[in-house]
């Protein structure tokens, strides 16, 4: 029979080791799943993992992969600091929309004002907006001590009602002949988060990404608020005795996770989206959830892991036209990436042995 | 002749990189007092569990009255007579008195008899409890009296008693005794483990003494002296702490007037606390579990805010600073608890000097961490408290408990505090981890440090503090000069008998 | 617009309906967090219900099959969560985060090909007699069978946690874990029980909301309803019967707004259908104050190595 033993420290190596084995068996398992679905299972896998990166079109994929990566990485970067001291704000779709929706708001009203305010202006909107949307759970928890999971999940919900209010109301396009939307940032040069080297994917939003990664790396091992992040997480009750504040702590953690989203938010509303629509979200906020625990809670993970997901979604849409696999099983398969990791984790901490049954 | 009650023969068990039980063997006879003894980490408590079906064990066999016995799982071991009274883990604070009892019954009837039945026990054996009660509103001896009911409730033939006397006040250790004696003289056998060797040489009849997992030595109490069975059960003799007899010097640390409600549902309130302490004395602070001393601990360290004046340092009201300001003054703490407050489990030792060690070691420059000093300091303790460890580097978590407390007391000793509060600086460690804090403790007082030393352990208390106080209830008794205290009035500061008395008259 | 065409005793029979789905969810959540165990699956469970439960009663003709299927369903799910935490002993937290993002995406799979279609419509049982009170026969006594189980459901729990030794055994396990070991309890068996229970639980839920409530299927269609069952445990302070108050308190908001979109009041519908949402931070808010009910070993992860 099977026995778990605590480790006297985690293992270093099954760290690292425990997402590349979750990736491999979420493959296996993935492929079994299309099979099921009466695909090809190595024709599905190499469509979703190889093509994105070295098929016929990868040149037009590539650029993708930034631009799918930048918001997963942005928003993971963010909710990995609070996860890390045990704040969870599950709620970045809805900071991400309010990022969007001030950014985009920033913008709309300025048009058609020609300066180079106007991006910088939306940038700091965009932040600003994530950031109040997170604040009310993080004010809720300090003040009331409100549950921040519910709170900040609730706020989605009417995150996504008030961005559907904004596209069919105020923000709509007056001369979009009556179709619901926002008018086109891109058409709004002061406005638009164009690519920065063209055809390259590489935006503003992905300068941020890379920015946030190395911020928070420094921040996690160099700078006494990460230890204290850390701290928090590991040991509340030694955290509070070391001196760290829990509700300040809350107030930047759900704060910055809030204003990267919003980030992210803005900078997707620039460029790649372009407008303010019904569905504007697609769950960015929920898949960085993923990429967060994926990459470890750490920034250089969570960077690998942001790719990694980017290239589910590309390699996704290619399955979906080439080979007709349906959207959803690419959103499985994501799902099952996380279990994977959460159920092989148990390496990290514990061995396994493996015991006989003693005679009674 | 008919056989012993329990016969255990070469029982062993392993656990990864300890073995915990060694092919120990001994005998329980019917109406006996059976003392099991040795340090923290003798090996005890495992086997215990492994009569009370807890633990299975790797190899050996066990007999009861003859049979074989091999209790697949408590209610195995009830069944067959056996029933236990834990040290810690076995009660539900949210829960009432009869559930928690009906909770350890293999059949329990329905809760309104069982009430009846527990006030019918509790009589009998003058141990005075109110069934609808909730536990976490009990103090620590009404709590365990809630666990020996439990087990009387089912008549059982053996009783396991692990450390009872720890959470109790002199005067109802003698009560506890005069329910044991009651019980022999009904025929029940009682296996009490302790390593408090007085106690066991008044209470029981034969001893089995337990080193390093193995068993050592077996003898009479009674016509063994304490010393002999402490050498057994240490393994050799080791030098008794110093204590250089010096002048106190000003008052470093005044407390006045200190009230705080209980932070957590179930904690202590502490009621108008006042005392002092100079430079250069230890002032010992005792009481049963659950009196405030991990309350009062917070509200030294600044965990949790006070009233400003409450709190002086040198005469600075410093009731409203936190920990780390306090730090900087001069006001250091190591509380009891090592995983999870004093220490981070997952955390290197390095990250774990760096926790308190950042302000007055300079670990710190420009909100950036140093930590090349981080890990010098860390080397530091390890180097000067003896830690056993592969290195700084290693996790908080995979020290021993002995040498985690080394390190928790000797991160703060090294910061050369102005006032140092220690709680149970010396809980489950071993004696010769123990007689080093202590004379480390000592040795900062004699450099003129102040030291409150908060410790459930009386004994402990008298070998190190000059005056003495007892927290009862979140009050303070008045403090007394420790010496020339006799075991009586220290029982009265902490409380005497409690409720006990009525029900005894 | 014109209030008076909303007809109370229509409202308040609407409001109990409307109610249904998070009571079921809840009253689940409840058991397993009184085992000690926050699943925060339950969105992932119900909309997995849902589906199971909406395919199930396509195929076969039968409501009743479909709302069996979607227990188990729901019960399947709940399993994978027993097995990461209970087993792998993995965060709870981040378990039920997968699990909701996994339950999502496997319910779209499931679900295609059953968007647009019209489900077998479950048979209203009106109680003789009781039915034929005025109003009150309305309100309560003339609904389909899973209304009655919600009712039924919560007395059991209400029963089973205050007077039974399986519900003391329960609430033992949830204060103090290793106590419970101690005195001989499986622990992880009893909350891999309690898990199945609640996904079985939210599961049903899902399936009245395809089934009866909307009806048909869509992608997503709990929308947040798991959570909400979620904050409702919360809200009742772990008793069975104020999760009850607390589903009519959702579902009679939930119900208002709808009536008010219907007549056409002069608020954008968008602002509308944030209200059960802003409602449930509102009561989130109002009773987080009092966290001393809540199980003591809520959340953490067992382990019996010492």
């Amino acid at each position: 029979m099977l026995k778990l033993e605590t480790r006297p420290q985690p293992s270093v190596l099954w760290t690292w080791v425990a997402p590349i084995l979750a990736v491999v068996i979420t493959m296996l398992a993935g492929g079994t799943l299309f099979a099921a679905l009466g695909k090809d299972p190595v024709d599905a896998i190499a469509t979703i993992f190889w093509q994105p990166l070295f098929g016929e079109f990868a040149h037009y994929y590539r650029p993708q992969l930034l631009i799918k990566g930048a918001p997963l990485v942005l928003i993971a970067i963010g909710l990995g600091l609070g996860f890390r001291a045990g704040i969870w704000n599950i709620g970045a779709e809805g900071q991400y929309i309010m990022g969007a929706l001030s950014g985009a708001g920033v913008a709309l009203a300025l048009y058609p004002m020609d300066s180079v305010l106007v991006f910088p202006l939306m940038v700091l909107a965009g932040a600003l907006g994530g950031w109040t949307w997170a604040m009310i759970p993080a004010v809720l928890k300090v003040r009331f001590g409100t549950n921040e999971i519910l709170v900040s999940l609730m706020l989605v919900y009417v995150a996504e009602q008030l961005l559907a209010a904004m596209a069919l109301g105020p923000m709509k396009n007056p001369e979009g002949r009556g179709f619901p939307g926002s008018r086109n940032l891109r058409n709004y040069d002061s406005a638009h988060n164009a690519e920065l080297i063209a055809g390259s994917g590489m935006h503003w939003g992905v300068v941020a990404a890379f920015v946030a990664v190395i911020l928070a790396y420094v921040l996690l091992t160099r700078h006494r608020l990460g230890y204290h992040i850390r701290l928090t997480g590991q040991a509340p009750r030694a955290a509070r005795f070391a001196g760290v504040r829990t509700a300040r702590l809350v107030v930047i953690c759900l704060g910055s996770a809030g204003a990267l989203a919003g980030l992210a938010g803005m900078f997707e509303v620039a460029g790649p989206a372009g407008q303010v629509t019904i569905d504007f979200n697609v769950g960015y906020g929920f898949t960085a959830i993923i990429v967060a625990f994926l990459g470890r809670l750490h920034p250089v993970g969570i960077l690998a892991a942001g790719v990694l997901m980017a290239l589910t979604y590309i390699g996704g849409e290619i399955a979906q036209s080439n080979l007709g696999l349906p959207a959803a099983a690419i959103q499985v398969f994501q799902g099952m990436l996380l279990f994977f990791l959460l159920a092989v984790d148990v390496l990290t901490h514990y061995r396994i042995r493996i015991t006989r049954r003693e005679a009674a | 002749m008919t056989p012993p009650l329990l016969s255990i023969d070469r029982l062993s068990k392993a656990y990864p990189g300890v073995v915990a039980n060694d092919a120990v063997s001994l005998e329980v006879r019917d109406g006996e007092v059976h003392a099991l003894l040795g340090e923290n980490g003798a090996g005890k408590s495992t086997l215990v569990k492994m009569i009370y079906g807890l633990v299975k064990p790797d190899g050996g066999r066990m007999r009861l009255r003859g049979a074989p016995y091999a209790p697949e799982d408590p209610n195995a071991a009830r069944k067959a007579g056996v029933a236990m009274v834990f040290q810690h883990f076995s009660l539900f604070e949210a829960m009432s008195v009869a559930e928690n009892v009906a909770l350890g019954m293999a059949a329990p009837p329905r809760l309104r008899d069982l009430s009846a039945r527990i006030r019918e026990v509790s009589r009998t054996y003058r141990l005075p409890l109110d069934p609808q009660r909730i536990i976490g509103d009990l103090s620590a001896g009404e709590r365990q009296r809630v666990e020996i009911i439990r087990c009387l409730l089912q008549e059982p033939r053996l009783l396991i008693m692990d450390e009872p006397t720890s959470v109790l006040t002199p005067q109802e250790v003698e009560i506890l005794f005069q329910t044991l004696r009651q019980l022999t003289a009904e025929g029940v056998a009682i296996l009490y483990i302790s390593h408090k060797l007085e106690e066991i040489r008044s209470l029981c009849d034969r001893a089995t003494i337990l080193r390093r997992g193995r068993n050592v030595a077996t003898c009479v109490p009674r016509e063994t002296s304490a010393r002999e069975m402490g050498e057994m059960m240490v393994g050799a003799s080791f030098a008794a702490p110093q204590h250089v007899a010096h002048a106190p010097g000003n008052v470093a640390l005044t407390v006045s007037g200190l009230s705080m409600r209980a932070p957590s549902a179930f904690g202590t309130s502490l009621k108008d606390i006042t005392f002092s302490v100079r430079r250069g004395e230890i002032l010992g602070l005792g009481g049963v579990a659950g009196s405030g001393q991990d309350e009062l601990l917070s509200a030294l360290a600044g965990e949790t805010p006070t009233a400003a004046g409450a709190i002086r340092l040198n005469g600075a009201a410093i009731g409203r600073l936190g920990p780390n300001a306090r730090r900087r003054l001069g006001l250091l703490t190591a509380p009891e608890q090592r995983l999870g407050h004093a220490a981070a489990p997952e955390m290197s030792l390095t990250e774990n000097a760096f926790m308190t060690g950042a302000q007055r070691e300079g670990l710190v420059s420009h909100g950036f961490a140093r930590w090349g000093a981080a890990r010098d300091f860390a080397q530091a303790i390890i180097t000067r408290f003896d830690v056993r460890t592969p290195g700084p580097d290693v996790a908080a978590r995979a020290l021993s408990g002995g040498n985690l407390q080394k390190f928790v007391i000797g991160r703060e000793v090294l910061q050369r505090p102005e006032v140092l509060v220690v709680n149970q600086p010396t809980w489950g460690v071993d004696a010769a981890a123990a007689a080093s804090i202590r004379q480390a403790l000592l040795d900062l007082a004699a450099a003129g440090a102040a030291i409150l030393c908060i410790s459930q352990d009386l004994d402990e208390l008298m070998e190190i503090s000059d005056r003495f106080g007892a927290l009862n209830a979140g009050r303070l008794s008045p403090i007394r000069p420790a010496k020339g205290l006799s075991v009586e009035e220290i029982g009265l500061m902490m409380g005497g008998a409690h409720d006990l008395e009525p029900a005894h008259a | 617009m014109d209030l008076g065409t909303i007809d109370p005793a229509l409202l308040l029979a609407s409001l109990i309906v409307a109610a249904t789905p998070i009571l079921l969810a809840a009253l689940g959540e409840l058991v397993v967090e009184r085992a000690g165990v926050l699943n925060l699956g339950v969105e992932g469970m119900m909309i997995t219900g849902a589906i199971c439960g909406f395919a199930v009663a396509v195929n076969s003709g039968s409501p009743l099959v479909g709302f069996a299927a979607a227990a188990a369903g729901g019960a399947m799910l709940a399993l994978l969560f027993a097995l990461l935490t209970q087993f792998a002993l993995a965060n709870q937290v981040a378990s039920g985060l997968a699990l909701t993002l996994f339950g999502l995406g496997l319910s779209a799979l499931l679900g295609q090909g059953y968007v647009g279609i019209k489900p077998p419509s479950t048979p209203r049982l009106d109680i003789p007699i009781l039915g034929d009170i005025p109003f009150l026969g309305r309100v309560l006594f003339s609904h389909d069978p899973v209304v009655y189980l919600g009712l039924a459901l919560t007395g059991l729990i209400w029963w089973m946690l205050r007077h039974s030794h399986a519900g003391m055994v329960l609430r033992a396990v949830g204060e103090n874990h290793h106590a419970a070991h101690a005195l001989g309890y499986k622990v992880v068996r009893i909350r891999v029980l309690a898990i199945l229970f609640g996904g079985a639980c939210a599961g049903l839920g899902g399936a009245y909301l395809s089934l009866v409530r909307v009806p048909q299927w869509t992608e997503g269609m709990t929308s947040g309803a798991g959570w909400i069952a979620l904050a409702l445990v919360v809200f009742a302070s772990w008793k069975a019967g104020r999760v009850l108050l607390g589903a009519w308190l959702f579902g009679g908001v939930t119900v208002l707004q709808l009536n008010l979109q219907a007549v056409g009041i002069a608020i954008p519908v968008e602002y509308l259908s944030m209200s059960p949402y802003l409602v449930t931070i509102l009561v989130l808010v109002t009773m987080s104050a009092d966290k001393s009910r809540a199980p003591a070993s809520l959340g953490r992860t067992f382990h019996a190595s010492q």
